[in-house]
């Protein structure tokens, strides 16, 4: 690649890609609650309504419900709107809008319509936000045929993501941790994209293919870096979609380790975790595992306030580096 | 020719809107409408009851006024949402009843390929971005076209029709707000017929009228009677005119009333029998805009015999093209999920 890379924050990512998208594309505009001049919750949208103005960077009322209907009735009508949560929690009022008309439209009329819609989703705990403003989603969404649903875990993918969900026919849904918005990584300048429903293998290893999602992936990473230290060989399988599943990958990925550790946020009952252990045990790679798969997922509480707590009920670097050590030793 | 004009103009001067505004023959392709429309619910109601359409269907019989009277100004590039009582609208807004019918039967002919059928039936071509089998679920995605309108400046009006039972949804408040906000080419159509199903709006709704609610949302609040197309028609015109001038969006309350039950599975314990024949007998939207036409010379009985005539042969045809019709494979259940599969 001959663009320029530069460090970026995640945030930062997002908000690039954002503004590239609207550079190249009369149709797409952003619309959410505070991204004009507040800038969003999280300063993701930041100055950008100094440069495109008030009609492409659309405050909206605080109308979840109605602004995704809004997004969903622009987007089949020409327009190419990215949505944006204030939390991923308030999807829960624009289920409807989401799960009923987006994800369905294209379907119920028979192929005759698309709707280009991207929504964008700040998801996750750590914020000492509570148990209203710091879930995981994202298997909601994913159990639905129609829309795409990714994770990106890093500045790079945000942004080349962010691209390609806009460049999408269909409604893509996008969860962004919360904790990540501050992560810096390389980002080249520029267009590009990065593929929807293709996962990453971000560190290649023999012993175990532990599979994650969003903020999990850099904590596998750690804990597969301690690992490394011990003689114990870990590959980090990064799911990135989580609908349409790049079940090839995973399946490669356990073939090669025989051993399988699913590690995400969210709920652990369930969720992807279920889905992707179920996949392998559905395929031949089932023949290849040397040991009962393991999942690490978030505990089966609501999210605590205390940070203390609220550490505790989702997987941490030491809660994986024990898992994974006893998964390889066969320590059960 | 303008002397000839004019007279036809001034012999018209003191007549409800339509016959000023609309040519005879404009208007006799309404009254055709209107009679398809009612003969489509028939057709469909006895192809039902014969078991050749399954699901079920809500039958839009004895609105057909405020159908055709909002659509009347509406050109082919405007655009509605639609409810589950969305048949009049589809044919309002121009669809052939032959592939409407070919949807029910499930067929690939059908506005839908089969995959939608009467809850989602939808012709976007001209400009019915679909039937909605969520109440209410119209509302903001007609609110998110009429945007698109404002921002591609493509002078689009947009029409979303709704039920009584719809304005108590959030998404209602919602999408009126911010149409009224960013004042969008927008028009709230609540075509109340008195019922949620078996719910009367006494029961369901605080205002006395629904568009009352209006004023909440700093818009024209207009109150028609549904069953008689003038009052209808004249509304929307001027709601039209106004969406057009980007003056922002208007709620009309389209005061009708179905005849048939809610769904198939109505048995109508919620209502009397005097009152429904009393609207059936009294408040036919078809028989008062006959009588107008043909009091006021735009027709006379041989012409309207035609149409209905005409009408029965259009139904009898689109059933027959239904039924020839084929059906989809099953290996192809999976398509049009997503985009590139199609
Ligand atoms: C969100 C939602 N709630 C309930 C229903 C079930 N339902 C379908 S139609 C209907 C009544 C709707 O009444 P109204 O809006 O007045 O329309 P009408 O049937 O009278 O045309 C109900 C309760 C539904 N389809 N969607
Ligand atoms: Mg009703």
């Amino acid at each position: 690649m001959d663009a320029m890379v530069r460090e970026l924050s995640y945030a930062q990512a997002i908000q690039e890609a954002m503004a590239i998208a609207m550079d190249m594309d009369d149709r797409v505009f952003l619309m959410g609650e505070d991204i004009g001049v507040y800038g969003g919750a999280f300063q993701v949208t930041g100055d950008l309504v100094e440069r495109y103005g008030a009609e492409r960077v659309l405050d909206t009322p605080i109308s979840e419900l109605g602004g995704a209907g809004v997004a969903v009735g622009a987007a089949l009508t020409g327009m190419r709107p990215i949505f944006e949560f204030q939390f991923s929690d308030f999807a829960t009022l624009a289920m409807e809008q989401i799960v009923n008309q987006a994800a369905k439209m294209r379907f119920m009329l028979g192929g005759e319509i698309s709707v280009p819609v991207v929504m964008r989703f700040p998801a996750g705990s750590g914020t000492g936000a509570a148990a209203q403003h710091s879930q995981s989603l994202e298997a909601w969404l994913g159990h639905v045929p129609g829309l795409k649903v990714i994770q990106p875990a890093t500045p790079y993918d945000a942004k080349g993501m962010l691209l390609a969900a806009v460049a999408d026919p269909d409604p893509v849904m996008i969860f962004e941790h919360k904790l990540l918005y501050k992560m810096k990584g390389p980002v080249p300048e520029g267009y590009y994209t990065v593929p929807i429903g293709r996962a990453d293998i971000r560190r290649e290893g023999r012993d175990l293919t532990i599979v994650a999602t969003s903020i999990m992936v850099q904590k596998a990473l750690d804990a597969a870096a301690t690992l490394e230290a011990e003689g114990i060989d870990v590959e980090v399988v990064d799911l990135r979609t989580i609908r349409p599943m790049d079940k090839q990958t995973v399946i490669d990925s356990v073939k090669k380790t025989s051993r399988l550790m699913c590690v995400y946020e969210a709920v652990k009952t369930l969720g992807i975790g279920a889905e992707v252990s179920a996949m392998i045990a559905e395929s031949d790679a089932f023949d290849y595992l040397d040991a009962p798969i393991v999942r690490l997922g978030g505990a089966e509480t609501p999210i605590p306030y205390n940070p203390e707590l609220e550490k505790a009920t989702v997987p941490q670097v030491p809660d994986i580096t024990t898992a994974a050590r006893d998964l390889v030793k066969g320590v059960r | 020719m303008a002397e000839a004009s004019k007279a036809v103009a001034d012999s018209r001067a003191n007549l409800p809107f339509v016959y000023r505004q609309y040519s005879a023959e404009q208007l006799k392709q309404v009254l055709y409408k209107m009679y398809l429309i009612r003969r489509f619910e028939e057709g469909a109601e006895e192809s039902y009851t014969r078991g050749l359409i399954h699901g079920t269907m809500h039958l839009s019989i004895g609105q057909e006024a405020s159908a055709m009277g909002i659509c009347m100004p509406l050109g082919e590039d405007d655009q509605i949402t639609s409810t589950h009582r969305g048949h009049g609208h589809c044919i309002a807004k121009g669809a052939e009843v032959k592939r409407m019918f070919a949807e029910f039967f499930g067929k690939t002919t059908g506005y839908c390929k089969g995959r939608g059928g009467s809850m989602h039936i939808a012709d976007v071509a001209k400009g019915n971005l679909g039937a909605n089998g969520i109440v209410g679920g119209g509302i903001p995605i007609a609110v998110g076209a009429a945007l698109s309108s404002k921002m591609m400046k493509t002078g689009k009006v947009v029409v979303s029709f709704f039920g009584d039972g719809a304005n108590n949804e959030g998404a209602f408040h919602e999408a009126l707000n911010m149409a009224a906000v960013w004042k969008l080419p927008v028009i709230f159509v609540c075509e109340n017929n008195g019922y949620g199903m078996s719910t009367s709006t006494a029961r369901s709704t605080a205002v006395k009228n629904i568009a009352d609610r209006a004023a909440a949302y700093s818009m024209p609040g207009v109150i028609v009677n549904g069953n008689i197309f003038s009052e209808v028609a004249e509304a929307s015109y001027k709601a039209v005119e106004r969406a057009r001038a980007g003056e922002g969006p208007t709620l009309i309350e389209s005061k009708t009333y179905r005849h048939r039950g809610h769904s198939k599975s109505d048995r109508n314990r919620y209502r009397t029998k005097e009152e429904i024949e009393d609207w059936m007998s009294n408040r036919d939207p078809i028989t008062l805009f006959e009588n107008e036409l043909r009091e006021f010379g735009f027709i006379d009985d041989k012409g309207i015999e035609a149409i209905r005539e005409a009408v029965v042969r259009e139904i009898a045809d689109g059933i027959e093209f239904a039924k020839a019709s084929p059906s989809p494979d099953v290996s192809e259940t999976g398509n049009y999920v997503y985009t590139e599969q199609a």
